[in-house]
């Protein structure tokens, strides 16, 4: 079974976010796997374990992205593939179709992907390259069976589970819940290096530079500061007062 | 002096270290940082959650726990591939035993385990024992424990009592004696037991729990480190194999000092991690709390205790990874197809002796230090349980004494040193008859000013002093020099504070070539604090040791000399901590 799992390289959740000249400073920032793209290897790992095949793990990014392949590798994934090109920073469509075209060169049974990633939260990448390849997928998987040429997922659906049966190829998001995540062991960091890591660039993909992005970042600012909190004293309806006026004053109005 | 292929210990005290010759934290490969990252997420994913239980003495917790480090081949680092391991170098080793440091008692459970605990068999043990025992040891499924203390031989190690009669047929030895103080011993499989054949020869063993007369005294109350089991081993007519006896019989001291330097130096890496760990809890702890309307991490006083944590933990840092990068210097050109390449890379750690002993007394009594500030920032509520610093404080004081007390160390310094001049490898004696024409030089060319030029300076007059010193003390003491331990233990300190104060210079001027000044700042300010106090020490060390070794003119005349050696513009601290410390602040870590 081939298994592809896309990942991405964001910066680690404990890491402040500094704006520097209206874009966010990557200077000295730690980089780490997008944890949800976490349990999609896991699962990857743990499907060929049980059914057989390999995995590869696929992201777009820059040169230092190359560590959260070798990161996936040490987990245990068979393969890894970068696709680098200047002429192709985009947008998740330009994703899309630049992860579509080195999935379908090589063939695909299964596409798992995270949620969605925690630094630019669009969760669109995954979905728009099972459109591309036009095959179905399943969002915000919590649990997955895989036999034969069938997949049951189960998925979050606003509290309660919803199973979903699809047939193979299927492309699956992975939800918190899904499994845990294993470490990279020592001696899989070891084998790491000696596993294949191939750097794919537009030409390799056949993709000129007639894929534009679509979409333009205009501006990056960070949230507002929180401002102190207070808290209400008194009896309830000297409380109740106290809000409507605090309320009103902060220029909202009830009618 | 071209010394540049041949493993040579404590040659920074007569000549100078190039430092791109220094392995520092700024080279870890990525692998190195993969393993440290998978270290540190077992730690506080796994361990972390379990405190309380491990604190509470849970044998059955621990030993799962190491089975779990295994699978993921943190206890396998230093076991060649050929039996289980990952024949890591030491520089990874060393950097697999700062991360673990987090896990408090399950640390020092591990790393007694992957130490002292299997390092003999490593080192010591023929193909047969290699082949028996390490697989099960590198992947923890069993735990090893070493057994050298006695309730009457401590520090006086080869006075052991336990005995080892050897059977008429000569299959087996017939151990009789008490181990004491044995951290794992409650749930180790195999212990590196000591013992004297026919009461004289000092010989190593390894004894399995299961053979019969094995058994178990009662845990110790210990003041710190509570997690991890301490208990008397009891040997009662056990039945040992002759094929366990492991290196040559009368050997044992040969394995029991060279497994102590490596203990010694992994104590260090250890210490160095917890040392990190204490200034994130106190730093963290200032960014929260708020008196007179302030956090307290704004208070100049409380940001000065910060920058005395961080730059000493920055100087012991450099010293640890330096130390593993010449550790693994002198390991790398091994023959390792032969037969006793255990003996050979022990003989190469040997080589470093000197610094590994080093590295144990600057890194315990750094911790000591870094703990003590930590729970004064913390007030009154570092003085309760509940606030970890208070655990830091009390499982630190241990290490000044395990692994050889601090005193014993400074000693071992002095005596291994002189063993070295003694035997023709370092020439400290000739040094010393140049040493009048080399301190006029190093006057004459005393840079007035310039760039880390008195920095550099003062690291080379701190090294004529200690020759100095040395020179004096041998004039005046001979060969019973050995018995004044007072002025060898200010030696001692003058070597370690050389040794310190070098690394940090080191070190530093690379990370400046390589990051450039405004990235290279903090260690900057840092490498100053450093190496001015390191040579207020040096100064006050070398005063105290002439007014014993001289008298009346002499005297006055030798303080003029060193007065005038020792000159230098002092440079303002109270601004340099006032940086350093908003600094750690800000980050709330330890940071470079």
């Amino acid at each position: 079974m081939k298994i592809w799992v896309c990942i991405k390289q964001t910066f680690d959740t404990e890491e402040k976010i500094v704006i520097e000249n209206g874009k966010v400073d990557e200077k000295d920032a730690e980089f780490i796997i997008n944890p949800y793209d976490e349990y999609a290897i896991e699962e990857a790992l743990q499907l060929r374990d049980e059914l057989g095949g390999e995995v590869t793990v696929i992201t777009v990014g820059p040169d230092r992205a190359e560590n959260a392949l070798r990161t996936a590798l040490a987990m245990g994934a068979d393969k890894a593939a970068l696709i680098q090109d200047p002429s192709l920073v985009g947008d998740e469509c330009v994703l899309a179709r630049m992860l579509a075209e080195a999935i379908r060169r090589e063939g695909f049974d299964l596409i798992l992907g995270g949620n969605f990633a925690v630094d630019s939260g669009s969760g669109q990448v995954a979905i728009r390259l099972a459109e591309e390849l036009d095959i179905p997928h399943i969002g915000s998987v919590t649990g997955l069976n895989v036999n034969g040429r069938q997949a049951i997922a189960k998925r979050d659906a606003e509290g309660d589970t919803e199973a979903v049966e699809s047939t193979l190829p299927v492309l699956i998001t992975a939800q918190q819940g899904l499994n845990e995540p294993r470490y990279p062991s020592l001696p899989g960091i070891m084998r790491a290096k000696r596993k294949p890591l191939e750097r794919l660039s537009a030409q390799d993909l056949g993709l000129s530079d007639s894929l534009k992005t679509k979409t333009l970042i205009i501006e990056e600012y960070l949230p507002p500061e929180k401002e102190a909190g207070k808290i209400l004293e008194g009896d309830l309806d000297q409380q109740v007062q106290e809000l409507v006026e605090a309320l009103c004053g902060k220029g909202l109005s009830f009618n | 002096m071209a010394l540049k292929n041949k493993a040579v210990g404590a040659h920074f005290l007569i000549e100078e270290t190039e430092k791109s010759s220094l392995v520092t934290p700024e080279d870890f490969s990525d692998e190195q940082r993969m393993f440290a990252e998978t270290t540190r997420s077992f730690i506080e994913k796994e361990v972390v959650p379990k405190d309380e239980a491990i604190e509470s003495l849970d044998y059955g917790l621990t030993v799962n726990l190491i089975r779990k480090a295994g699978e993921l081949g943190l206890v396998a680092a230093d076991v060649p591939e050929a039996y289980g391991g990952l024949g890591a170098d030491k520089v990874s080793s060393t950097l697999i035993t700062e991360s673990l440091a987090k896990g408090s008692s399950f640390s020092l459970s591990v790393s007694a385990h992957s130490g002292i605990g299997t390092l003999p068999i490593v080192f010591f043990g023929n193909d047969a024992q290699k082949k028996k025992y390490l697989p099960d040891l590198a992947s923890g499924t069993k735990i090893a424990a070493y057994c050298l203390t006695e309730p009457s031989s401590g520090s006086d190690a080869l006075s052991a009592k336990t005995t080892a009669k050897r059977s008429k047929d000569g299959k087996y030895y017939i151990l009789n004696g008490e181990k004491q103080f044995i951290t794992n011993a409650g749930f180790a499989d195999i212990f590196i037991v000591y013992a004297k054949i026919e009461g004289k020869d000092f010989t190593t063993f390894i004894v399995e729990r299961t053979m019969e007369g094995v058994s178990l005294g009662p845990e110790e109350k210990k003041m710190g480190i509570k997690g991890s089991s301490t208990r008397p081993v009891i040997l009662e007519n056990v039945k040992v194999p002759a094929g366990n006896l492991l290196g040559e019989a009368g050997k044992g001291h040969v394995i029991a000092f060279n497994i102590l330097n490596i203990g010694r130096f992994k104590l260090a890496a250890g210490v160095l991690g917890s040392a990190k760990e204490a200034i994130r809890l106190s730093a963290t702890f200032a960014n929260e709390r708020t008196q007179f309307k302030k956090l307290i991490s704004s208070f100049p006083l409380i940001r000065r205790k910060l920058a005395d944590m961080n730059v000493r933990t920055y100087t012991l840092e450099s010293m640890v990874y330096r130390t593993s990068g010449l550790i693994d210097g002198a390991l790398k050109d091994l023959d390792y197809s032969s037969s006793d390449i255990g003996w050979q890379s022990a003989k190469g750690i040997a080589e470093y002796a000197i610094e590994c002993s080093i590295n144990k007394v600057f890194g315990s009594e750094t911790l000591d230090f870094v703990a003590d500030e930590g729970l004064q920032i913390h007030g009154g509520y570092g003085f309760t349980k509940d606030y970890k610093i208070e655990r830091i404080y009390r499982d630190s004081r241990i290490n000044r004494i395990f692994e050889g007390t601090n005193e014993i160390n400074r000693l071992v310094v002095m005596s291994t040193l002189q063993k070295k001049a003694v035997k023709g490898e370092l020439p400290l004696l000739e040094k010393a008859n140049t040493l009048k024409d080399e301190i006029e030089d190093l006057l004459e060319n005393r840079p007035t000013d310039g760039f880390l030029k008195q920095e550099t300076y003062l690291v080379s007059a701190a090294k004529k002093l200690f020759l100095l010193v040395l020179g004096l003390a041998y004039r005046k003491y001979g060969l019973n020099l050995q018995k004044e331990q007072q002025l060898l233990s200010h030696l001692s300190d003058l070597v370690i504070q050389i040794y310190a104060m070098e690394s940090v210079l080191l070190r530093t001027m690379k990370r400046l070539e390589k990051l450039g000044s405004e990235k290279a700042e903090n260690g900057l300010d840092m490498m100053r604090l450093a190496i001015f106090e390191g040579f207020d020490k040096t100064e006050s060390l070398v005063k105290e040791a002439l007014a014993h070794l001289e008298e009346g003119e002499a005297l006055i005349r030798r303080l003029a000399s060193v007065q005038k050696i020792a000159y230098r513009l002092p440079i303002d601290a109270i601004r340099l901590k006032g940086r350093i410390g908003m600094r750690v602040a800000e980050a709330s870590r330890y940071i470079v």
